[in-house]
């Protein structure tokens, strides 16, 4: 498809991340100045974003060819490399730029509440603002160089705000974690660029996927695998998602807008918007496929086995973008479904991290679900919005889950044989476990017997942290009927991925749909007895099956990474420092102090007595004569 | 008296004289025995002159007694000036020029 320059008030996309970055421009180099007002400014640039994406879409979807690019400057000129700085607008990024503004806005409304009592909550903002245009530029960016400055962008945004509270220990070890997992990802996503200009000596979309065709099929697996690695690290897959869980040390509502919205499915969009490179190569694809079916196993069962809430929000988070993952590893079949899980996860996602934040703000930060219990009674809004989110993310009709998650599910068993019997009964496998780890939470936090800790008086959160929770849960509602029935995410993306074909379906979608609902109802059936029937200990138990302890270590992702990587790595610079210690420094030291040890000892010999220079004179004249004699002599 | 004579005489002066070097402390004695080294030398270059029958040895031995003259004078001006500082004309004593 053609590519033109835009036109009208499309021409003014770059708007959208101006906005923001100017609002963290702002309060950043503003100071203090700007603390009594900062929250509303940071707050506005978004929902000025939001309003400017809406009327870009409408704009869009008035074009005959909705692919518009917005031409900026040279970013970078040098020989061959020459880099524009330009945006591409389509419905791909369209549909990006809505989610990111969208629970963007809602989320900074949410911060305004929950940040009120905290002294940086200029910087916290200011630091959103940056996610915010950061994120921006990677859907918008229109070639791999610009999605790459956006991909830092935000990886830079989720270290800052993971280490907001960064006199928390926890909290900076786990900002540092995430940094450096980014980065091996990050290391993948930047080799892949480097090849594609090597071998095409272009990076923007257009040049890339119009001639990765001509490129030999190894070399093209080389960029899909390259590409998987940044995705995973960024969106937390198997084997880089252990950075995620922990990025939970960061105030809820990033965990909300970055580590479980927006942020986190950068991987799903950067393969999404690569489907060029990998309709060509089934081998990254089969790949991909494998990473999220693996992925979201390991998701769902370390999410069984966690107390704090958040992990196991965050542990759901990496689940579901396993089910993403596995969708747009089925190629043309799982893209939009795959994005359409994407959006429907935003919603309740969001708004499930938003409820435990409140139910957080109203236990003074307590997140142990063991000392919750009760609180449906003392919280009907966050109950009533968080239970909304939890029937949406398990999939219950009509709720967003049940739409979204399924047709992965469909699509991955339509795939047939043996393949599709594995993904799709992983992805069964998954939602059955989902609904398990969702039901214990519902019935650790909201139900049964207050297990409060001492003065704790749970109270219902101010109306600016709830009204963007009720919005969230309106979405979780309505976002998969509308996305997939009513107005079909098929239809709004077909210009992207192209025309969809009708699947020729191994079992009736029905079918399908009925099996996973009835394993995701065993899953709560199941919770109900292990969890609800019982008194839950205040503390965790300790003598608990192996299979308890391996999902209460998540599968033992940080023991693995720990003796894997780390300490290899540290037996390597341990003796890459002792080889520069006594190898290279000990060659040139060694050498300096054999000089200077024999210059000083030949030193000695000038004993300042005439007599022993005069010596030496004769002796050294006799010596002269004797060679001489001798030459002459023989 | 034939050419071995004057050479065996010159050895032995300059024999003495080196001896006389290392051996005495005396700066006064050293000077002097560097001169008798170097009028062993003169006899030497000016036997060799006679017994070949040209003159170049004997013109060297002039160079010889100019140059020998000139260090005199800058040798016993040192050796002054060092007595004047350290009450002494041993070599021994002027040894501060060492490692």
């Amino acid at each position: 498809m053609e590519t033109l320059p835009a036109e009208g008030l499309l021409a003014s996309s770059w708007l959208l991340i101006a906005l923001p970055l100017v609002g963290a421009a702002v309060l950043l180099l503003g100071g203090r100045r700007t603390d009594r007002w900062g929250h509303l400014l940071g707050t506005a640039t978004v929902v000025a974003a939001f309003v400017l994406g809406l009327l870009y879409t409408f704009e869009l979807s008035g074009l005959q060819e909705p692919r518009v690019s917005v031409d900026l400057f040279t970013f970078i000129s040098s020989g061959d490399l020459d880099v524009r700085a330009g945006l591409l607008y389509d419905p791909l990024s369209a549909a990006f730029v809505l989610l990111i503004t969208g629970v963007g806005s809602l989320i900074h409304v949410y911060s305004i509440g929950y940040m009120a009592h905290d002294p940086a909550r200029r910087r916290f903002f200011a630091y959103l603002n940056l996610f915010v245009a950061a994120m921006l530029l990677l859907v918008l960016g229109n070639s791999f160089v610009a999605l790459y400055v956006g991909w830092e962008g935000v990886g830079l945004a989720s270290y800052l705000l993971i280490a907001f509270w960064y006199t928390r220990p926890a909290a900076a070890t786990a900002a540092k974690k995430a940094f450096i997992m980014n980065r091996v990802g990050d290391v993948g996503l930047a080799l892949a660029i480097f090849l594609m200009f090597a071998q095409l000596g272009t990076t923007d979309y257009d040049g890339v996927f119009g001639e990765i065709g001509t490129l030999a099929g190894g070399t093209v697996t080389a960029i899909g695998l390259l590409l998987l690695l940044g995705a995973c690290g960024k969106s937390g897959q198997f084997p880089l998602q252990a950075w995620l869980p922990d990025a939970m040390e960061g105030p809820t509502p990033v965990s909300a807008l970055i580590h479980a919205a927006t942020m986190v499915t950068a991987g799903v969009y950067l393969i999404a918007r690569c489907a060029p490179i990998y309709d060509e190569t089934p081998t990254a694809r089969t790949v991909v496929l494998a990473v999220g079916a693996l992925t979201l196993l390991i998701g769902a069962i370390a999410g069984c086995a966690y107390d704090d809430i958040k992990k196991v929000l965050a542990y759901s988070t990496v689940s579901q973008i396993g089910y993403m993952f596995l969708a747009v590893g089925l190629g043309p079949a799982g893209y939009v479904a795959g994005l359409a899980h994407l959006y429907a996860h935003g919603f309740f996602k969001a708004g499930l991290f938003l409820g435990a934040g409140s139910v957080m703000h109203a236990m003074n930060d307590q997140v142990d679900m063991r000392r919750y219990g009760g609180l449906w009674k003392k919280m009907p809004i966050t109950f009533a919005t968080f239970g909304l989110g939890y029937l949406a993310l398990i999939g219950i009709f009509p709720l967003a889950g049940y739409w979204t998650k399924d047709a992965i599910i469909e699509a991955a068993v339509d795939l047939g044989d043996v393949w599709g019997w594995v993904l799709g009964g992983a992805g069964i496998l998954g939602a059955g476990l989902t609904a398990f780890y969702m039901t214990r939470l519902m019935l650790m936090t909201f139900f049964g017997r207050p297990r409060w800790e001492e003065g704790v008086h749970p109270h219902e959160s101010p109306s600016v942290m709830t009204v963007p929770m009720i919005v969230l849960a309106v979405g979780s509602v309505a976002s998969g009927f509308l996305l997939v029935s009513l107005f079909p995410l098929t239809d709004w993306m077909e210009p992207v991925f192209g025309e969809p074909e009708e699947p020729a379906h191994v079992i009736a979608p029905l079918t399908v749909a009925l099996i996973v609902t009835a394993v995701s109802l065993v899953g709560v059936l199941l919770a109900w007895l292990f969890v609800g029937r019982r008194e839950v200990p205040v503390t965790a138990p300790v003598r608990v099956s192996p299979v308890t302890r391996a999902a209460r270590n998540a599968l033992y992702a940080d023991t693995i990474n720990e003796s894997l990587f780390m300490r290899p790595g540290q037996w390597l610079t341990r003796a890459l420092v002792f080889f520069d210690n006594r190898g290279v420094d000990g060659a040139v030291n060694g050498m300096a102090a054999a000089l200077g040890g024999s210059s000083s000892r030949l030193g000695r010999t000038q004993t300042g007595f005439v007599r022993t220079y005069a010596l030496g004179m004769l002796g050294g004249a006799v010596l002269v004569a004797g060679a001489l004699l001798a030459v002459t002599a023989g | 008296m034939t050419l071995t004579h004057y050479l065996v005489l010159a050895a032995i002066l300059f024999t003495i004289g080196a001896v006389g070097v290392l051996v005495r402390r005396n700066a006064i004695v050293v000077f002097m025995c560097v001169e008798l080294m170097l009028n062993s030398v003169n006899l030497t270059l000016v036997t060799f002159a006679r017994s070949t029958g040209t003159i170049d040895g004997q013109i060297m031995a002039f160079f010889v007694m100019v140059v020998a003259a000139a260090e005199v004078v800058i040798g016993l001006a040192i050796i002054m000036s060092i007595y004047r500082t350290r009450r002494s004309a041993s070599v021994d004593d002027a040894n501060l020029l060492k490692y």
